[in-house]
């Protein structure tokens, strides 16, 4: 069946793409604060003082060489941008050191907004690819009829993961930083642990890592799509044969640069933090994401009548995974957060102090929406199938993992600055309408059923 | 319904056969007693018209029973009985300690939830060490299907031909057993 966009999504993509844009310039305006300004701010609330005074110790004051090297930092910072409080590189006294680290939580405030919606839609799109590849690993009779509606999604990892990329390399070319500490060559030098990582954590490594696995994924995404539609026009199975051939070498590769990739794009915002299971952590919560936003969009296509085939066995299967992959998801959260609290070891338990004392209620409130909602609404075999409390359900799921990768990149940029307010729904207004544009456009490219898969007709068939 | 003291045995060696033979008997609307047969046959509750089984439902409760067996017995141990320092583990109420009874109640909520739900399987099936097997005829325990049909006031006969034109390889009428 072919699928042409409508032009009220297409407006609504552009709508929310201008007005995202609109909101991430005003925060990148508005956050643009002077020395001064934040200094009057502060005065004005002085109630915050003791808080900062502490959450800056928190952040940076593990060791005291890492310290000493914001200290020094933040008094190089002092000197560039405002000279009545120049005071070189001799001890900066307290109230300066505070003034300058809120002042920095603050210019880093759209930035880590952008990039956390940026990250947050290439995390769907890649989730996606990895669900793509093993449905034709695994030579899954039910999928097949979703598979169209997969390789629209996947359609966005490429510029996606650009952006993300850009992104970060931006926040070091013209940003001073913001995102990543470790690519400031001055907190570098007065950093004996981030010294020892400069042979992974340095910024053109950085780049090139990047590059490397986002050609990895697109050309397995080129070539799985290609193959796809040669699969409806040719007359045996080549291409089907090898696409399965691609798939499973590619999940080899996925799991291995997914993993890096976490270290590279997420991890490293706490330089100083290191967590083994974090590249599972964050692929779960891309796959939840990613099989939601592919039961979503089925839906909305089976709404227009345009895939006739897709039953609400279909739904139940998809939202069985939600249920299973959000499970996961929580079972490898609670085994990275219990393992750290546990032992207790100061050099690791930052992250997550950090996390409690200023992101009470994002921390917690994830676990309840990215757990237990799930685990409630979507126990039950019925409601599987009822595609209203499906969108319910995902809804929750989305807003939770959104929250969630708030939650990674936050604590390290903004620290207690943080709110959710223009610039984190401005991104991602603008990511949201930036996916819904590549994606139902590369949805139009096709027809939304493939012919010749030969597992199509079981899917047809498919009942449970 | 009157209870009759004779029930019809129809014998199908075929699980297809049988799907359809129940379907016939369904909409000529007699009353099929019981069906046996050696293997789960797919959608054969949904052609007898049986209704869904409740034993999720029942694990799900005994899940919470679990969950709060663990949750008491832990607060009363560690946080209310004895809250000694154990390695510096905060034991001042339950919830700062309680990444550390996770697994614990993780742990017993599935005990309970699969251990009870297996007891009212087989309470509710009726099946236990020493029980009389109830087989009317041991082949459908290997390689063939049994419907059983009791028989009311002189439609034997009416039964009879319906049954063999379904295909049955064998009809037999016989005493009520049970």
């Amino acid at each position: 069946m072919e699928y042409k966009i409508s032009n009220r999504l297409r407006l609504t993509a552009i709508i929310l793409m201008v007005v995202g844009a609109l909101g991430v310039g005003f925060g990148f305006i508005n956050s643009n604060k002077s020395f001064e300004e934040v200094e009057t701010m502060l005065a004005n609330e002085s109630h915050h003082g003791g808080g900062h005074g502490e959450a800056a110790t928190q952040e940076h004051g593990e060791h005291h060489v890492e310290a000493t090297a914001h200290g020094a930092s933040e008094a190089d910072h002092a000197t560039k941008q405002d000279n009545s409080h120049d005071s070189g590189h001799e001890v900066v006294d307290e109230h300066t050191k505070h003034v300058n680290h809120v002042m920095h939580a603050m210019h880093n405030r759209p930035w880590s907004a952008f990039y956390v919606a940026a990250f947050f839609f290439m995390m769907i799109s890649l989730g996606v690819l990895a669900f793509y590849a093993i449905q034709y690993a695994s030579q899954a009779g039910w999928s097949p009829l979703l598979l169209r509606v997969m390789e629209g999604i996947t359609a966005y990892l490429l510029p996606g993961a650009l952006i993300v990329l850009l992104i970060a390399a931006l926040s070091h070319f013209i940003g001073h930083n913001s995102i990543f500490v470790w690519m400031d060559p001055d907190v570098v030098a007065h950093d004996k642990l981030i010294q020892g990582k400069t042979g992974w954590l340095n910024v053109w490594g950085f780049i090139i890592r990047g590059l490397v696995f986002i050609a990895g994924w697109a050309l397995y995404r080129h070539f799985s799509r290609k193959f796809s539609i040669a699969q409806d026009k040719a007359d045996d199975n080549k291409n089907f044969k090898k696409t399965f051939r691609i798939s499973a070498a590619f999940l080899v590769f996925f799991i291995y640069t997914e993993s890096m990739m976490s270290w590279d794009w997420i991890m490293s915002v706490d330089p100083h933090w290191f967590s083994t299971l974090f590249g599972w952590y964050v692929f779960a919560g891309m796959m939840v994401c990613g099989v939601t936003v592919i039961a979503f969009i089925t839906m909305y296509l089976k709404g227009k009548g345009l895939l006739p085939h897709v039953n609400d066995s279909h739904l139940h299967d998809l939202a069985k995974f939600m249920f299973a992959f959000s499970i996961f998801w929580t079972y490898l959260w609670f085994s990275q957060f219990m393992l750290i609290w546990y032992s207790n070891i100061p050099e690791e338990v930052t992250y997550f102090v950090t996390r409690i004392e200023d992101y009470k209620l994002p921390f917690f409130g994830m676990l309840a929406m990215n757990f237990i909602f799930p685990l409630l609404l979507l126990m039950n075999s019925d409601y599987k199938r009822v595609p209203w409390f499906i969108v319910m359900a995902g809804v929750v799921i989305l807003v939770g993992h959104y929250i969630d990768v708030f939650n990674m990149i936050m604590p390290a940029t903004v620290g207690d600055q943080w709110y959710i307010g223009v610039p984190e729904i401005a991104s991602m207004l603008f990511f949201a309408g930036l996916f819904i544009f590549i994606v139902f456009t590369a949805l139009t490219k096709a027809p939304l059923t493939p012919s010749r898969n030969p597992f199509v007709k079981e899917s047809e068939h498919f009942h449970y | 319904m009157e209870t009759s003291d004779k029930v019809i045995h129809a014998i199908y060696n075929d699980d297809d056969v049988l799907m359809a033979a129940v379907k016939t008997v369904k909409a000529k609307r007699f009353h099929i007693e019981e069906i046996y047969t050696p293997f789960p046959v797919h959608g054969l509750d949904k052609a007898m018209g049986l209704a869904p089984t409740r034993i999720a439902i029942a694990a799900f409760m005994y899940g919470c029973v679990g969950l709060t067996v663990a949750t008491i017995m832990m607060n009363f141990i560690m946080i209310e009985d004895w809250p000694q320092n154990i390695g510096g583990k905060p034991s001042f109420s339950y919830l700062e300690n309680m990444p550390a009874f996770v697994p614990i109640m993780f742990e017993l909520t599935v005990f309970f939830a699969a251990h009870l739900m297996v007891i009212t399987f087989y309470l509710r099936s009726r099946m236990w060490p020493f029980k009389k097997a109830e087989n009317p005829d041991p082949r459908t325990t290997d390689d063939h299907f049994l419907m059983e049909i009791p028989v009311n006031h002189g439609n034997e006969r009416e039964l009879h031909d319906l049954l063999s034109k379904t295909g049955a390889v064998e009809i037999n009428v016989v005493n009520n057993t049970h």
